[in-house]
């Protein structure tokens, strides 16, 4: 039992305000920046740049969860999250996150280079203010917004090793920018009465599942010969470029299922958005894959 | 210690379990920073 007077928390409520599993994604999109990047960084300053994304994004986490306390508490797939459940205080949580950003953002600049700095801090800024306060609520294109805050992070790994933002690291980020609304638009799919409950519009709740199938598979059409450009431009080679085409075809028969999912005239699915769900779970091995075979195709080229 | 006011003895036991908990993390946490910052300042002032 705890005495309401007390807002009072465990350990793992700190760690839950960093989002980690969002976070783990980042890390590895910033490594992967790290690794395909031309050039050398002492395994020290790589393992720096690896934290000062982490926990920049954590620290993101923290301030979004912040913002969107009272949402939180009405989504079901939220409430029990440590603000809404009362054992952080709102203003505790905010605090943490800023602290963690602007650390972050200083021990980047001080001990790896200040381009990384750079974009590590415009990458906080846009995530907070553009994202979380500007357009999530406002926008049924917040998912594409959000995607290109999540799609600094192999920038800013480049950019530790090379003090550079180049044209490869732009295509890293396009990719992870075009792969975010099949992503998280299949999760929106069979989450969207939670979406619609917190009044957050998510495009199945404004434009309705049909219209959300349909963009889920422009989106992935467009993603496919996108992930391509790295070997058109010669920075990767076959292995790279089999594995891209290959994972590519798997994405398209997983998007083209939730496309033709049984669904009555409204697009509400009629098998509870299996089709979604498995699309969604694919998504997340097609990114960690993809990134992974370029990285070992540019080890071994 | 006397207890916080309005709590019970249980209460007041969970309460100190958890800051105890935070405490040994908020150790942890800064002992690694430490450690890092160290080992920054050694890489930096002899590869530069």
């Amino acid at each position: 039992m705890r005495s309401a007077a007390y807002p009072d928390s465990e350990v793992r409520d700190w760690i839950a305000l960093l989002k980690p599993r969002v976070m783990s994604l980042v890390v590895f999109s910033g490594m992967i920046g790290l690794l395909v990047a031309p050039g050398h960084l002492h395994p020290v300053l790589a393992f720096t740049a690896v934290l000062c994304i982490a926990i920049a994004a954590g620290a993101c986490g923290a301030i979004n969860m912040w913002y969107d306390r009272d949402i939180d508490a009405v989504m079901r797939r939220t409430r029990e999250r440590p603000i809404p459940a009362g054992r952080i205080e709102p203003g505790a949580a905010l605090g943490y996150g800023i602290t963690l950003a602007v650390g972050s953002v200083i021990v980047m600049g001080l001990a790896v280079n200040h381009t990384a700095a750079g974009v590590l801090a415009l990458s906080i800024g846009f995530y907070v203010f553009v994202y979380t306060m500007w357009l999530k609520r406002r926008t049924p294109q917040n998912i594409v917004i959000g995607g290109a805050a999540g799609a600094f992070p192999p920038v800013i790994g480049w950019a530790a090793v090379t003090g550079s933002v180049d044209l490869i690291p732009v295509i890293l980020f396009a990719i992870i920018f075009i792969w975010t609304p099949p992503h998280f638009w299949s999760l929106a799919l069979f989450a969207n009465e939670d979406y619609r409950r917190a009044g957050v519009p998510m495009l199945p709740v404004v434009a309705g599942g049909k219209e959300t199938r349909r963009q889920i598979v422009i989106y992935t059409l467009l993603l496919v010969p996108l992930t391509l450009v790295p070997w058109f431009l010669g920075f990767s080679g076959t292995v790279y470029a089999v594995a891209a085409a290959v994972l590519g075809v798997g994405f398209l028969v997983s998007v083209w299922r939730v496309a033709h999912d049984r669904q009555d005239e409204t697009g509400v699915s009629l098998t509870n958005d299996a089709p979604a769900r498995a699309a969604f779970k694919y998504s997340i091995a097609y990114l960690f894959i993809l990134f992974a075979a370029l990285a070992i195709d540019r080890s071994i080229g | 210690m006397a207890n916080p006011p309005s709590m019970s003895d249980e209460e007041a036991a969970a309460f100190r379990r958890r800051q105890k908990g935070r405490n040994i993390a908020m150790f942890a946490v800064l002992a690694g920073l430490a450690a890092l910052f160290f080992a920054i300042t050694i890489v930096k002032m002899t590869h530069h």
